[in-house]
Protein backbone atom coordinates (compact mmCIF):
# COMPACT_ATOMS: atom_id res chain seq x y z
CA UNK A 1 0.00 0.00 0.00
CA UNK A 2 1.33 3.51 -0.62
CA UNK A 3 0.59 6.69 0.63
CA UNK A 4 -0.39 10.03 -1.14
CA UNK A 5 -0.99 12.89 1.85
CA UNK A 6 -2.06 16.52 1.11
CA UNK A 7 -1.57 19.01 3.46
CA UNK A 8 -4.32 21.49 4.16
CA UNK A 9 -7.76 20.96 3.26
CA UNK A 10 -9.08 24.05 2.22
CA UNK A 11 -9.83 25.20 -1.73
CA UNK A 12 -7.14 23.27 -3.43
CA UNK A 13 -6.64 20.07 -0.65
CA UNK A 14 -9.95 19.40 -1.12
CA UNK A 15 -10.81 19.96 -4.84
CA UNK A 16 -7.37 17.24 -5.26
CA UNK A 17 -8.87 14.58 -2.32
CA UNK A 18 -11.78 14.62 -4.97
CA UNK A 19 -9.86 14.78 -8.27
CA UNK A 20 -7.76 11.55 -7.14
CA UNK A 21 -10.00 9.52 -4.83
CA UNK A 22 -11.37 8.24 -7.79
CA UNK A 23 -8.46 7.90 -10.22
CA UNK A 24 -6.32 6.05 -7.49
CA UNK A 25 -6.78 2.31 -7.50
CA UNK A 26 -8.04 1.73 -3.44
CA UNK A 27 -5.69 -1.14 -3.44
CA UNK A 28 -2.57 0.23 -3.98
CA UNK A 29 -3.16 3.81 -3.01
CA UNK A 30 -4.85 5.29 0.06
CA UNK A 31 -5.31 9.04 0.29
CA UNK A 32 -4.78 11.09 3.79
CA UNK A 33 -5.67 14.67 4.06
CA UNK A 34 -4.82 16.56 7.35
CA UNK A 35 -6.02 19.84 8.29
CA UNK A 36 -6.03 21.84 12.11
CA UNK A 37 -9.10 23.26 11.37
CA UNK A 38 -12.48 21.99 11.31
CA UNK A 39 -14.34 24.73 9.72
CA UNK A 40 -13.96 25.27 5.93
CA UNK A 41 -14.48 29.05 4.69
CA UNK A 42 -16.41 30.40 1.35
CA UNK A 43 -12.94 32.70 1.44
CA UNK A 44 -14.72 34.85 -1.78
CA UNK A 45 -17.68 35.47 0.67
CA UNK A 46 -15.50 37.68 3.12
CA UNK A 47 -15.75 40.43 0.77
CA UNK A 48 -19.56 40.52 1.13
CA UNK A 49 -19.83 39.87 4.90
CA UNK A 50 -18.44 43.23 5.84
CA UNK A 51 -21.84 44.33 3.72
CA UNK A 52 -24.33 42.60 5.22
CA UNK A 53 -24.86 41.25 1.75
CA UNK A 54 -23.80 37.93 2.74
CA UNK A 55 -24.39 35.94 6.32
CA UNK A 56 -21.78 34.32 8.66
CA UNK A 57 -23.33 31.55 8.68
CA UNK A 58 -23.35 31.76 4.04
CA UNK A 59 -19.60 31.33 4.00
CA UNK A 60 -18.86 28.61 6.48
CA UNK A 61 -19.19 24.85 6.98
CA UNK A 62 -17.83 22.09 8.18
CA UNK A 63 -14.90 20.76 6.07
CA UNK A 64 -15.23 17.17 6.54
CA UNK A 65 -18.84 17.29 4.52
CA UNK A 66 -16.42 17.60 1.26
CA UNK A 67 -13.87 15.54 1.64
CA UNK A 68 -14.86 11.72 0.14
CA UNK A 69 -15.45 9.04 2.60
CA UNK A 70 -12.56 6.82 1.29
CA UNK A 71 -10.12 9.84 1.95
CA UNK A 72 -8.61 9.41 5.44
CA UNK A 73 -9.00 12.99 6.99
CA UNK A 74 -6.48 13.67 9.84
CA UNK A 75 -7.68 17.19 11.84
CA UNK A 76 -4.76 18.09 13.60
CA UNK A 77 -1.87 20.54 13.64
CA UNK A 78 1.14 19.64 11.24
CA UNK A 79 4.39 20.19 13.66
CA UNK A 80 7.24 19.71 10.71
CA UNK A 81 7.48 17.94 6.45
CA UNK A 82 10.89 15.76 6.42
CA UNK A 83 11.59 15.92 2.88
CA UNK A 84 14.73 13.77 3.15
CA UNK A 85 12.68 11.15 4.95
CA UNK A 86 9.34 11.17 3.53
CA UNK A 87 7.64 11.82 6.70
CA UNK A 88 5.63 14.49 7.79
CA UNK A 89 5.44 15.01 11.68
CA UNK A 90 1.99 15.44 13.12
CA UNK A 91 0.86 16.80 16.17
CA UNK A 92 -0.66 14.15 18.42
CA UNK A 93 -0.09 11.29 16.43
CA UNK A 94 3.31 11.44 15.41
CA UNK A 95 4.95 10.47 11.99
CA UNK A 96 3.07 10.18 8.68
CA UNK A 97 4.82 9.06 5.82
CA UNK A 98 4.26 9.49 2.17
CA UNK A 99 4.92 8.15 -1.36
CA UNK A 100 3.68 11.33 -3.12
CA UNK A 101 3.31 14.88 -1.06
CA UNK A 102 0.65 17.63 -2.04
CA UNK A 103 1.44 20.82 0.11
CA UNK A 104 -1.99 22.87 -0.25
CA UNK A 105 -1.77 24.70 2.84
CA UNK A 106 -2.16 28.33 1.72
CA UNK A 107 -1.73 31.65 2.83
CA UNK A 108 -2.20 33.94 5.48
CA UNK A 109 -1.83 37.46 6.69
CA UNK A 110 1.26 38.53 8.78
CA UNK A 111 0.02 42.06 9.85
CA UNK A 112 2.57 42.11 12.17
CA UNK A 113 5.28 42.28 9.81
CA UNK A 114 4.06 46.47 9.90
CA UNK A 115 5.01 48.41 12.94
CA UNK A 116 1.90 49.23 14.36
CA UNK A 117 -0.64 47.64 12.19
CA UNK A 118 -1.47 44.83 14.40
CA UNK A 119 -1.04 46.83 17.45
CA UNK A 120 -3.90 48.20 20.43
CA UNK A 121 -5.75 49.76 17.07
CA UNK A 122 -6.42 46.29 15.74
CA UNK A 123 -9.91 45.46 15.01
CA UNK A 124 -10.90 48.93 16.85
CA UNK A 125 -10.06 51.36 13.72
CA UNK A 126 -7.93 49.03 11.65
CA UNK A 127 -9.18 45.90 10.19
CA UNK A 128 -8.50 42.98 7.77
CA UNK A 129 -10.91 41.69 5.70
CA UNK A 130 -8.71 38.46 4.32
CA UNK A 131 -9.93 36.92 7.27
CA UNK A 132 -13.77 35.31 9.09
CA UNK A 133 -12.70 37.04 12.45
CA UNK A 134 -11.89 40.63 10.25
CA UNK A 135 -14.55 40.53 7.98
CA UNK A 136 -17.33 40.17 11.08
CA UNK A 137 -15.08 42.63 13.42
CA UNK A 138 -15.29 45.25 10.41
CA UNK A 139 -19.38 44.23 9.99
CA UNK A 140 -20.14 45.49 13.79
CA UNK A 141 -17.62 48.18 13.07
CA UNK A 142 -19.33 49.09 9.83
CA UNK A 143 -22.62 48.92 10.99
CA UNK A 144 -22.48 51.89 13.24
CA UNK A 145 -19.54 54.23 11.98
CA UNK A 146 -20.65 57.41 11.38
CA UNK A 147 -18.22 58.29 8.70
CA UNK A 148 -14.54 60.04 7.48
CA UNK A 149 -11.74 59.14 6.01
CA UNK A 150 -11.94 55.25 4.50
CA UNK A 151 -8.12 54.42 3.42
CA UNK A 152 -8.80 51.02 1.58
CA UNK A 153 -5.13 49.64 2.12
CA UNK A 154 -2.81 46.88 -0.09
CA UNK A 155 0.24 46.41 1.75
CA UNK A 156 2.52 44.68 -0.24
CA UNK A 157 2.24 42.11 -3.31
CA UNK A 158 1.70 39.20 -4.02
CA UNK A 159 -1.68 38.83 -2.28
CA UNK A 160 -4.36 36.30 -2.25
CA UNK A 161 -7.20 37.71 -5.21
CA UNK A 162 -5.43 40.96 -6.02
CA UNK A 163 -8.82 42.04 -7.20
CA UNK A 164 -10.66 41.99 -3.61
CA UNK A 165 -9.37 45.20 -1.99
CA UNK A 166 -10.60 47.59 -5.63
CA UNK A 167 -14.00 45.39 -5.06
CA UNK A 168 -13.92 46.25 -1.40
CA UNK A 169 -13.91 50.12 -2.33
CA UNK A 170 -16.47 49.92 -5.07
CA UNK A 171 -18.55 48.09 -2.52
CA UNK A 172 -18.21 50.59 0.19
CA UNK A 173 -19.12 53.23 -2.01
CA UNK A 174 -22.72 51.39 -3.22
CA UNK A 175 -22.69 50.56 1.03
CA UNK A 176 -22.54 54.24 2.08
CA UNK A 177 -25.14 55.58 -0.78
CA UNK A 178 -27.25 52.93 0.23
CA UNK A 179 -27.38 54.19 3.74
CA UNK A 180 -27.62 57.84 2.55
CA UNK A 181 -24.27 59.12 4.37
CA UNK A 182 -21.78 58.98 1.09
CA UNK A 183 -21.45 62.67 1.71
CA UNK A 184 -19.91 61.72 5.35
CA UNK A 185 -17.17 59.48 4.03
CA UNK A 186 -13.84 60.16 1.79
CA UNK A 187 -12.75 56.50 0.44
CA UNK A 188 -8.74 56.00 -0.76
CA UNK A 189 -7.85 53.47 -2.62
CA UNK A 190 -4.09 52.83 -1.52
CA UNK A 191 -1.49 50.56 -3.30
CA UNK A 192 2.04 49.99 -3.46
CA UNK A 193 2.01 48.97 -7.52
CA UNK A 194 1.69 51.64 -10.56
CA UNK A 195 -1.76 51.68 -10.98
CA UNK A 196 -5.15 50.27 -9.33
CA UNK A 197 -4.33 46.57 -10.57
CA UNK A 198 -1.30 44.39 -12.07
CA UNK A 199 -2.21 44.11 -15.72
CA UNK A 200 -2.34 47.22 -17.83
CA UNK A 201 -5.62 47.14 -19.93
CA UNK A 202 -7.57 46.31 -16.37
CA UNK A 203 -5.92 49.00 -15.34
CA UNK A 204 -7.16 51.28 -17.34
CA UNK A 205 -10.50 50.05 -16.69
CA UNK A 206 -10.63 49.81 -13.02
CA UNK A 207 -8.97 53.17 -12.88
CA UNK A 208 -11.81 54.82 -14.74
CA UNK A 209 -14.41 53.04 -12.54
CA UNK A 210 -12.30 54.55 -9.16
CA UNK A 211 -13.01 58.17 -10.95
CA UNK A 212 -16.74 58.06 -11.41
CA UNK A 213 -17.59 56.72 -8.04
CA UNK A 214 -15.56 59.68 -6.93
CA UNK A 215 -12.65 57.41 -5.08
CA UNK A 216 -9.12 58.41 -4.86
CA UNK A 217 -6.13 56.36 -5.53
CA UNK A 218 -2.03 56.72 -4.28
CA UNK A 219 -0.27 54.78 -6.21
CA UNK A 220 3.30 53.28 -5.35
CA UNK A 221 2.68 53.84 -2.20
CA UNK A 222 5.26 51.17 -0.04
CA UNK A 223 4.27 51.66 4.17
CA UNK A 224 6.92 51.70 6.37
CA UNK A 225 4.27 51.46 9.43
CA UNK A 226 0.78 52.91 10.73
CA UNK A 227 1.16 55.61 13.44
CA UNK A 228 -2.05 54.48 14.64
CA UNK A 229 -1.63 56.93 17.58
CA UNK A 230 -2.46 60.16 15.11
CA UNK A 231 -4.34 57.35 12.60
CA UNK A 232 -1.56 57.94 9.75
CA UNK A 233 0.41 55.56 7.36
CA UNK A 234 3.71 56.44 6.42
CA UNK A 235 5.59 54.81 3.38
CA UNK A 236 8.90 54.94 3.10
CA UNK A 237 9.31 58.06 1.02
CA UNK A 238 7.88 59.87 4.10
CA UNK A 239 4.12 60.61 2.26
CA UNK A 240 1.38 60.57 4.87
CA UNK A 241 -2.12 59.14 4.56
CA UNK A 242 -4.51 59.83 7.25
CA UNK A 243 -7.45 57.69 8.13
CA UNK A 244 -10.79 57.15 10.27
CA UNK A 245 -11.40 53.75 9.63
CA UNK A 246 -8.56 51.56 7.49
CA UNK A 247 -9.25 48.78 5.53
CA UNK A 248 -5.92 46.86 4.85
CA UNK A 249 -4.68 44.08 3.37
CA UNK A 250 -1.27 42.92 4.70
CA UNK A 251 1.41 41.53 4.02
CA UNK A 252 0.26 37.79 3.10
CA UNK A 253 2.58 35.01 3.78
CA UNK A 254 2.71 30.54 3.54
CA UNK A 255 2.39 29.02 6.18
CA UNK A 256 4.85 29.06 9.30
CA UNK A 257 4.80 24.94 8.62
CA UNK A 258 6.78 26.02 5.38
CA UNK A 259 9.08 27.91 7.57
CA UNK A 260 9.81 25.39 10.34
CA UNK A 261 10.13 23.15 7.48
CA UNK A 262 12.98 24.75 5.82
CA UNK A 263 10.79 24.80 2.36
CA UNK A 264 9.99 28.44 1.37
CA UNK A 265 11.20 31.53 -0.12
CA UNK A 266 11.26 35.09 1.70
CA UNK A 267 7.32 34.91 1.83
CA UNK A 268 7.50 31.48 3.00
CA UNK A 269 5.93 30.53 -0.13
CA UNK A 270 7.25 26.84 -1.99
CA UNK A 271 9.00 27.20 -4.93
CA UNK A 272 7.02 25.17 -7.38
CA UNK A 273 7.68 24.89 -11.29
CA UNK A 274 4.88 27.22 -12.85
CA UNK A 275 4.12 24.36 -15.64
CA UNK A 276 4.12 21.19 -14.15
CA UNK A 277 3.43 22.24 -10.09
CA UNK A 278 5.98 19.67 -9.25
CA UNK A 279 8.14 21.54 -6.25
CA UNK A 280 11.68 22.45 -7.60
CA UNK A 281 13.68 20.60 -4.96
CA UNK A 282 11.55 17.72 -4.22
CA UNK A 283 10.23 14.97 -7.21
CA UNK A 284 7.65 13.62 -4.83
CA UNK A 285 6.22 16.86 -2.94
CA UNK A 286 3.89 18.92 -5.42
CA UNK A 287 2.37 21.89 -4.48
CA UNK A 288 -0.97 23.84 -5.23
CA UNK A 289 -2.63 27.07 -4.84
CA UNK A 290 -1.66 29.96 -2.67
CA UNK A 291 1.21 28.04 -0.87
CA UNK A 292 3.51 28.25 -4.30
CA UNK A 293 5.46 31.16 -5.49
CA UNK A 294 3.92 31.09 -9.01
CA UNK A 295 3.72 34.06 -10.66
CA UNK A 296 -0.27 33.41 -11.34
CA UNK A 297 -2.87 35.24 -9.26
CA UNK A 298 -3.47 33.80 -5.35
CA UNK A 299 -7.25 32.79 -6.38
CA UNK A 300 -9.59 30.14 -6.01
CA UNK A 301 -10.18 29.75 -9.57
CA UNK A 302 -6.74 29.60 -10.44
CA UNK A 303 -6.54 26.28 -8.04
CA UNK A 304 -9.45 24.94 -9.41
CA UNK A 305 -7.24 24.77 -12.74
CA UNK A 306 -4.61 23.65 -11.20
CA UNK A 307 -6.15 20.99 -10.19
CA UNK A 308 -6.74 19.67 -13.67
CA UNK A 309 -3.39 19.87 -14.43
CA UNK A 310 -1.99 18.51 -11.22
CA UNK A 311 -4.23 15.32 -11.19
CA UNK A 312 -3.17 14.30 -14.74
CA UNK A 313 0.60 14.94 -13.86
CA UNK A 314 0.52 12.86 -10.68
CA UNK A 315 -0.93 10.03 -12.71
CA UNK A 316 1.89 10.15 -14.93
CA UNK A 317 4.04 10.55 -12.14
CA UNK A 318 2.92 7.61 -10.56
CA UNK A 319 3.85 5.48 -13.33
CA UNK A 320 7.42 7.23 -14.26
CA UNK A 321 6.42 9.10 -17.24
CA UNK A 322 7.29 12.60 -18.28
CA UNK A 323 5.22 15.50 -16.64
CA UNK A 324 3.46 16.38 -19.51
CA UNK A 325 0.60 18.62 -18.44
CA UNK A 326 1.66 22.47 -18.54
CA UNK A 327 -0.29 25.05 -16.37
CA UNK A 328 -0.86 28.49 -18.48
CA UNK A 329 -1.45 30.83 -15.36
CA UNK A 330 -5.01 30.90 -16.06
CA UNK A 331 -7.19 32.75 -13.85
CA UNK A 332 -10.55 34.18 -14.07
CA UNK A 333 -12.26 36.21 -11.89
CA UNK A 334 -15.58 38.54 -11.22
CA UNK A 335 -14.93 41.92 -10.24
CA UNK A 336 -17.70 43.00 -7.99
CA UNK A 337 -18.51 46.71 -8.97
CA UNK A 338 -21.49 47.82 -6.59
CA UNK A 339 -24.71 48.54 -7.51
CA UNK A 340 -25.62 44.98 -8.71
CA UNK A 341 -22.89 45.35 -11.45
CA UNK A 342 -19.85 43.56 -12.35
CA UNK A 343 -16.92 42.96 -14.50
CA UNK A 344 -15.14 39.61 -15.63
CA UNK A 345 -11.20 39.48 -16.33
CA UNK A 346 -9.98 36.11 -17.91
CA UNK A 347 -6.46 35.56 -18.47
CA UNK A 348 -3.05 33.75 -17.63
CA UNK A 349 0.79 33.94 -17.69
CA UNK A 350 0.83 35.14 -21.26
CA UNK A 351 -2.02 37.28 -22.21
CA UNK A 352 -3.31 40.03 -19.86
CA UNK A 353 -7.29 40.35 -19.33
CA UNK A 354 -8.73 42.32 -22.43
CA UNK A 355 -12.56 42.91 -23.48
CA UNK A 356 -15.02 39.76 -25.19
CA UNK A 357 -17.38 37.47 -24.73
CA UNK A 358 -17.34 34.61 -22.15
CA UNK A 359 -17.44 31.34 -22.06
CA UNK A 360 -18.72 31.18 -25.93
CA UNK A 361 -16.83 33.46 -28.04
CA UNK A 362 -19.10 36.23 -29.65
CA UNK A 363 -21.97 35.09 -27.29
CA UNK A 364 -21.28 35.61 -24.15
CA UNK A 365 -23.46 35.56 -22.24
CA UNK A 366 -20.65 37.31 -20.23
CA UNK A 367 -18.80 40.42 -21.06
CA UNK A 368 -14.85 40.37 -20.20
CA UNK A 369 -13.79 43.04 -18.77
CA UNK A 370 -16.97 45.46 -19.40
CA UNK A 371 -19.64 46.20 -16.40
CA UNK A 372 -23.02 44.10 -16.18
CA UNK A 373 -25.53 43.15 -14.05
CA UNK A 374 -25.27 39.08 -16.17
CA UNK A 375 -21.60 39.26 -14.61
CA UNK A 376 -22.65 40.29 -10.92
CA UNK A 377 -25.19 37.41 -11.27
CA UNK A 378 -22.60 35.20 -12.25
CA UNK A 379 -20.91 35.98 -9.22
CA UNK A 380 -23.19 35.27 -6.75
CA UNK A 381 -23.98 31.94 -8.44
CA UNK A 382 -20.73 31.37 -8.05
CA UNK A 383 -21.37 30.22 -4.20
CA UNK A 384 -23.35 27.77 -4.63
CA UNK A 385 -20.94 26.15 -7.68
CA UNK A 386 -18.26 26.24 -4.64
CA UNK A 387 -20.07 24.50 -2.23
CA UNK A 388 -21.85 22.17 -4.53
CA UNK A 389 -18.87 21.68 -7.71
CA UNK A 390 -15.92 23.24 -7.23
CA UNK A 391 -14.29 21.84 -4.47
CA UNK A 392 -15.92 18.33 -4.87
CA UNK A 393 -13.73 18.33 -8.63
CA UNK A 394 -16.47 18.82 -10.80
CA UNK A 395 -15.46 20.16 -14.17
CA UNK A 396 -17.42 23.93 -14.58
CA UNK A 397 -19.01 23.25 -17.86
CA UNK A 398 -17.55 25.10 -21.02
CA UNK A 399 -14.65 26.23 -18.33
CA UNK A 400 -11.42 24.86 -19.21
CA UNK A 401 -8.06 24.26 -16.86
CA UNK A 402 -6.11 26.22 -19.96
CA UNK A 403 -7.29 29.87 -20.93
CA UNK A 404 -8.92 29.66 -24.66
CA UNK A 405 -7.98 32.46 -26.88
CA UNK A 406 -11.54 32.92 -28.80
CA UNK A 407 -13.85 35.38 -28.42
CA UNK A 408 -11.40 37.94 -26.64
CA UNK A 409 -9.66 40.70 -28.34
CA UNK A 410 -6.06 40.00 -28.06
CA UNK A 411 -3.71 42.71 -29.41
CA UNK A 412 -0.19 41.44 -28.13
CA UNK A 413 1.42 39.29 -25.15
CA UNK A 414 2.69 40.72 -22.27
CA UNK B 1 12.79 52.05 -30.43
CA UNK B 2 16.01 53.91 -30.35
CA UNK B 3 17.02 56.44 -28.33
CA UNK B 4 20.81 58.37 -28.12
CA UNK B 5 22.46 57.93 -24.92
CA UNK B 6 25.83 59.15 -24.64
CA UNK B 7 26.32 59.51 -28.61
CA UNK B 8 25.15 56.02 -29.48
CA UNK B 9 22.07 54.81 -30.08
CA UNK B 10 20.32 52.82 -27.82
CA UNK B 11 16.95 49.85 -28.03
CA UNK B 12 15.04 51.14 -25.39
CA UNK B 13 11.29 50.20 -24.86
CA UNK B 14 8.56 52.95 -24.33
CA UNK B 15 9.40 54.20 -20.57
CA UNK B 16 13.26 54.54 -21.24
CA UNK B 17 14.07 50.75 -19.95
CA UNK B 18 17.00 48.75 -21.95
CA UNK B 19 15.93 46.46 -24.08
CA UNK B 20 19.65 44.62 -24.20
CA UNK B 21 21.72 44.06 -21.32
CA UNK B 22 25.01 44.45 -23.73
CA UNK B 23 24.46 47.82 -24.53
CA UNK B 24 24.64 48.94 -21.18
CA UNK B 25 28.04 50.12 -19.31
CA UNK B 26 28.69 52.93 -16.88
CA UNK B 27 28.68 55.60 -19.48
CA UNK B 28 25.40 54.79 -20.23
CA UNK B 29 24.79 54.71 -17.12
CA UNK B 30 25.56 57.96 -15.67
CA UNK B 31 23.83 59.40 -18.73
CA UNK B 32 20.92 57.76 -17.48
CA UNK B 33 21.28 58.30 -13.86
CA UNK B 34 21.68 62.41 -14.79
CA UNK B 35 18.25 62.01 -16.53
CA UNK B 36 16.87 60.91 -13.61
CA UNK B 37 18.39 63.52 -11.42
CA UNK B 38 20.62 61.00 -9.59
CA UNK B 39 24.31 61.26 -8.76
CA UNK B 40 26.08 57.81 -8.79
CA UNK B 41 28.07 57.24 -5.68
CA UNK B 42 29.91 54.29 -4.48
CA UNK B 43 26.49 53.16 -2.40
CA UNK B 44 24.66 53.60 -5.52
CA UNK B 45 27.02 51.66 -7.71
CA UNK B 46 26.96 49.00 -5.11
CA UNK B 47 23.20 48.84 -5.45
CA UNK B 48 23.11 48.22 -9.02
CA UNK B 49 25.31 45.76 -8.71
CA UNK B 50 23.30 43.60 -6.27
CA UNK B 51 19.83 44.43 -8.78
CA UNK B 52 22.13 43.11 -12.04
CA UNK B 53 22.99 40.46 -10.23
CA UNK B 54 19.25 39.46 -8.99
CA UNK B 55 18.03 40.10 -12.28
CA UNK B 56 20.27 37.85 -14.20
CA UNK B 57 19.63 34.78 -11.57
CA UNK B 58 16.11 35.75 -12.73
CA UNK B 59 15.54 36.77 -8.79
CA UNK B 60 12.06 38.54 -8.84
CA UNK B 61 13.16 42.64 -6.90
CA UNK B 62 10.83 43.21 -4.39
CA UNK B 63 11.12 46.50 -1.77
CA UNK B 64 11.01 43.26 0.50
CA UNK B 65 14.24 42.24 -0.83
CA UNK B 66 15.70 45.36 -0.55
CA UNK B 67 14.96 45.10 3.06
CA UNK B 68 16.87 41.64 3.35
CA UNK B 69 19.22 42.43 0.60
CA UNK B 70 22.02 43.16 3.18
CA UNK B 71 23.26 45.47 1.34
CA UNK B 72 21.13 48.94 1.91
CA UNK B 73 18.07 49.50 3.60
CA UNK B 74 14.90 50.64 2.48
CA UNK B 75 15.02 54.02 4.15
CA UNK B 76 17.94 54.47 1.95
CA UNK B 77 17.07 53.10 -0.99
CA UNK B 78 14.79 56.20 -1.07
CA UNK B 79 16.95 58.65 -0.54
CA UNK B 80 19.28 57.46 -3.00
CA UNK B 81 16.75 57.24 -5.90
CA UNK B 82 13.81 59.48 -4.42
CA UNK B 83 10.94 58.58 -6.04
CA UNK B 84 10.19 55.29 -7.00
CA UNK B 85 13.49 53.59 -5.81
CA UNK B 86 12.92 50.30 -7.95
CA UNK B 87 11.44 52.05 -11.12
CA UNK B 88 14.36 54.74 -11.09
CA UNK B 89 17.09 52.04 -10.13
CA UNK B 90 16.25 49.10 -12.89
CA UNK B 91 16.26 52.24 -15.32
CA UNK B 92 19.56 53.48 -14.40
CA UNK B 93 20.93 49.56 -14.06
CA UNK B 94 19.61 48.40 -17.65
CA UNK B 95 17.43 46.18 -16.61
CA UNK B 96 13.70 45.58 -16.76
CA UNK B 97 11.22 47.02 -14.74
CA UNK B 98 9.83 44.93 -12.34
CA UNK B 99 6.80 43.40 -12.82
CA UNK B 100 4.72 43.43 -9.92
CA UNK B 101 3.08 40.76 -11.56
CA UNK B 102 0.15 38.60 -10.11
Amino acid sequence: MRNLVILGAGTAGTMMANHLISKLPKKEWKITIVDQYETHYYQPGFLFLPFDIYTTKQVKKKGSKFIPKDVRYIQEKIELIEPEKNVVQLEKSGELAYDILIVATGTKIAPEEIDGMAGPEWYKSIFDFYTYEGAKALRNKLREWEGGKLVVHITEMPIKCPVAPLEFAFLADSYFKNKGMRDKVDITYVTPLGGAFTKPKATKALHHLLEEKGIKEVTDFNIERVDYENKKIIDYADIEIEYDLLVTVPTNIGDALIERSGMGDDLNFVPTDKATLQTKDYENIFAIGDATNLPASKAGSVAHFEAEILEENILRYIKGEPLKAEFDGHANCFIETGGGKALLIDFNYNHEPVEGTFPFPGIGPLNLLKESRMNHMGKMAFRWIYWNMLIKGISIPFVSAKMSEKGKHLEETV
Amino acid sequence: MKKLIANREIDVNEEGYLLDFKQWDREICECIAGECNVVMTEKHWEVIAYLQDKHHKEEPLSIRGIKRSGVINIKEFYNLFPGGPLKKSTLIAGIPKPKSCI
